[in-house]
C-alpha cells in the first residue's frame, strides 16, 4: 500500500537549479566579503526547506565501511558490487528466503520523498529520496503474529570495503527498529535520489530512511532483514549505550553526552552558515509521536 | 659532510620569520579555501579541524626538537620558537572557529567547555599554551631569567597530552588517527625522562 504519506515538501519547494547555483556563488562571495560581519543574526527557524544539491548529498558521507572521513564514500565506494544484490528475508515471516533486488523491486511501487536527514554529529541535509514502503515488503513476506522487531544487516565485503580493516564497529553494521517504526509510512527503503540510481556511498541499491531518527539508523546497503520479538543488537549502541540508544529519535532536548542536540547545521551554507534549531522528531512529530506515547523519551533516547 | 649535518646547514640558512610567512600564509589559505568552496559541502567542520590538526603537528615537531638533536644529530633548535608561536596560532584558530562559526551562541559556547568534556580538556589544554605564546621572545627570558623561563615552558608537555586526549576523546567508534597522535605524543614526552635517569645511574 504505497502513497501512505504525502510530503508537505514538493517540488515545488525546490528551487531551480540554475537559481540555487546562482544563489549559491552570490552568497559564498559576499559571505567571504562580509565575513565575520554575518555572524550575530539570530537564528532562523526551518521554515523554507530547499533539498541539498546531488554534489552535496554524494560528497558528505557517513559510510565507515568505506573510511571514517566524510569524503571517504565518495572516493572509495565505487569499488562496492551492488549487481547482483539479494536480500535475505528471514525470522517471524511466512515467507522466508533470499530475494534478488530486481525481484524486490518488481513488488513494490518507488516514489519520491522529499526529508529532512538529520546527523547525531548535528549536520543535516534535505534530501530527494525515491524509495517504497518498508511496510509494502514487510507485507508482502508476511509478518507473523509475535514478531515486534525488525533487524538489518549491511554487506560486508572485506575485498570491497577499505575501512572495514579497521574494528570502527563491530562488523556487519546492524540496525533495528521496533514493529510499528518499521510499517510507518514515513519508513522507506530508499534506492534513488534526484530520480537517479542511490550512488554507492549513499548505500545502494537499497537503504533504510527512517526521517524522524538520526541518519545512523537509515543503514545502508542492506543484504539482511530479521524479524523477530526480541529487540535487536545495534552497531553504534553495541558500540556506546550510553551515547546511542536504540532508539534514536531526533530530540533537541535530549544532548549526546558529547555534544548539544538542540542545534544543527544545515550542510550548504557554506562557512558563515548560520546554526538552525533541531526540531522534535526532526520535524514529523505530528506523524509520529503517538507511536512513542507513554514513553520517557530521555530514558528511551 | 653528513645527511644531518647537511640539513643542520639548510636549516640555519632559513630564519624563523620566514616560517611565520608560510604559517600564516597556509592559514589564511586555508580560510580562503574554506570560504569559496575549496574544502568540500562543508568548510566549518573541515576548518576547524584542520587548523586542530596543523596545531598538534606543529607541536609535535616543536618536542621532536630536542629528541632529534640528541639522538640524531639533527639541529632545529633556530626554528622552534617559530613551531611553537605559529602552533598557539593555529590552535587559536581552531578555536575561533570552533566558537563563532561552529557553536556560535556565548551561552552554548560556555556550556560546552564546562559540561562538555572533551571540550574542557582542549580548553585547559588552550589555556597552558598562553603563557608559552605571551613569554616567547627573548625580552621574556631575559626578565625571567633561563631557569624558570624553560620551568614554565615546561607547559607544553602537558598540552600536548590534553590535545591528544582531546582528539581521541572526540572521535566516534574505535579510530586508529587519533591514538596514533597521542601515541607520538607520550614517546616524544617518554624522551625526556630517559637521559635523566640514565646519568643518575
Amino acid at each position: 500500500m504505497a502513497r501512505r504519506y504525502q510530503s508537505k515538501l514538493t517540488w515545488d519547494d525546490v528551487t531551480p537549479e540554475h537559481l540555487f547555483l546562482n544563489r549559491r556563488q552570490i552568497m559564498a562571495g559576499t559571505g567571504a566579503l562580509l565575513g565575520a560581519g554575518l555572524i550575530g543574526g539570530t537564528a532562523q527557524a526551518q521554515d523554507v526547506l530547499e533539498p541539498n544539491t546531488w554534489e552535496e548529498i554524494t560528497t558528505y558521507n557517513n559510510y565507515y565501511e568505506f573510511g571514517t572521513g566524510k569524503t571517504d564514500p565518495s572516493a572509495n565506494a565505487h569499488t562496492l558490487t551492488t549487481s547482483p544484490w539479494a536480500v535475505e528475508i528471514d525470522g517471524m515471516v511466512d515467507n522466508p528466503g533470499t530475494y534478488s533486488f530486481e525481484d524486490i523491486m518488481a513488488g513494490v511501487e518507488v516514489e519520491e520523498r522529499i526529508y529532512r536527514f538529520r546527523c547525531v554529529e548535528a549536520w543535516s541535509m534535505v534530501i530527494p529520496w525515491n524509495g517504497f514502503e518498508l511496510a509494502d515488503l514487510l507485507a508482502r513476506v508476511g509478518v507473523q503474529d509475535g514478531a515486534r522487531y525488525v533487524a538489518f544487516e549491511t554487506a560486508l565485503r572485506p575485498d570491497e570495503m577499505p575501512g572495514v580493516r579497521v574494528p570502527v564497529l563491530d562488523w556487519p553494521y546492524r540496525e533495528g527498529l521496533r514493529l510499528d517504526e518499521a510499517m510507518h509510512p514515513l519508513t522507506i527503503m530508499a534506492t534513488g535520489i534526484y530520480g537517479r540510481d542511490i550512488p554507492n556511498q549513499n548505500g545502494a541499491p537499497m537503504r533504510l530512511v527512517v526521517p524522524w531518527k538520526y541518519g545512523f539508523k537509515s543503514i545502508k546497503s542492506i543484504v539482511r532483514i530479521t524479524l523477530t520479538d526480541e529487540e535487536p543488537p545495534t552497531s553504534w549502541n553495541m558500540a556506546n549505550a550510553r551515547e546511542y540508544g536504540f532508539y534514536s529519535n531526533v530530540n533537541p532536548n535530549v544532548p549526546h553526552r558529547r555534544w548539544s542536540q538542540d542545534s544543527e547545521r544545515r550542510i550548504g551554507g557554506g562557512l558563515f552558515a548560520r546554526r538552525v534549531p533541531t526540531l522534535m522528531f526532526n520535524g514529523y512529530e505530528e506523524d509520529v509521536a503517538s507511536l512513542y506515547d507513554g514513553m520517557d523519551l530521555s530514558e528511551n533516547y | 659532510m653528513s645527511a644531518a649535518q647537511t640539513i643542520n646547514t639548510a636549516v640555519r640558512r632559513v630564519p624563523g620569520w620566514a616560517l611565520y610567512i608560510v604559517g600564516a600564509a597556509y592559514g589564511a589559505w586555508l580560510f580562503y579555501l574554506g570560504a569559496t568552496g575549496g574544502l568540500g559541502v562543508e568548510p566549518i567542520e573541515a576548518l576547524e579541524h584542520r587548523y586542530g590538526k596543523i596545531a598538534f603537528q606543529l607541536l609535535l615537531v616543536g618536542l621532536a626538537v630536542t629528541p632529534l638533536r640528541q639522538h640524531v644529530g639533527l639541529n632545529l633548535l633556530c626554528w622552534r620558537r617559530a613551531l611553537g608561536v605559529l602552533a598557539f596560532f593555529f590552535v587559536l584558530a581552531h578555536f575561533l572557529v570552533w566558537a563563532v562559526l561552529d557553536v556560535q551562541r556565548l551561552a552554548a559556547i560556555w556550556a560546552d567547555i564546562v559540561e562538555r568534556p572533551y571540550v574542557t580538556i582542549g580548553m585547559a589544554g588552550f589555556l597552558c599554551l598562553i603563557p608559552l605564546a605571551v613569554t616567547s621572545n627573548n625580552l621574556a627570558v631575559r626578565k625571567m631569567g633561563a631557569a624558570s623561563w624553560r620551568k614554565l615552558h615546561k607547559l607544553v608537555y602537558p598540552a600536548a597530552v590534553l590535545g591528544a586526549v582531546h582528539y581521541v576523546w572526540l572521535v566516534k567508534g574505535f579510530q586508529l588517527e587519533p591514538l596514533i597522535y597521542l601515541a607520538v605524543t607520550l614517546a616524544l614526552l617518554a624522551t625526556r625522562f630517559r637521559p635523566t635517569k640514565a646519568r643518575v645511574a
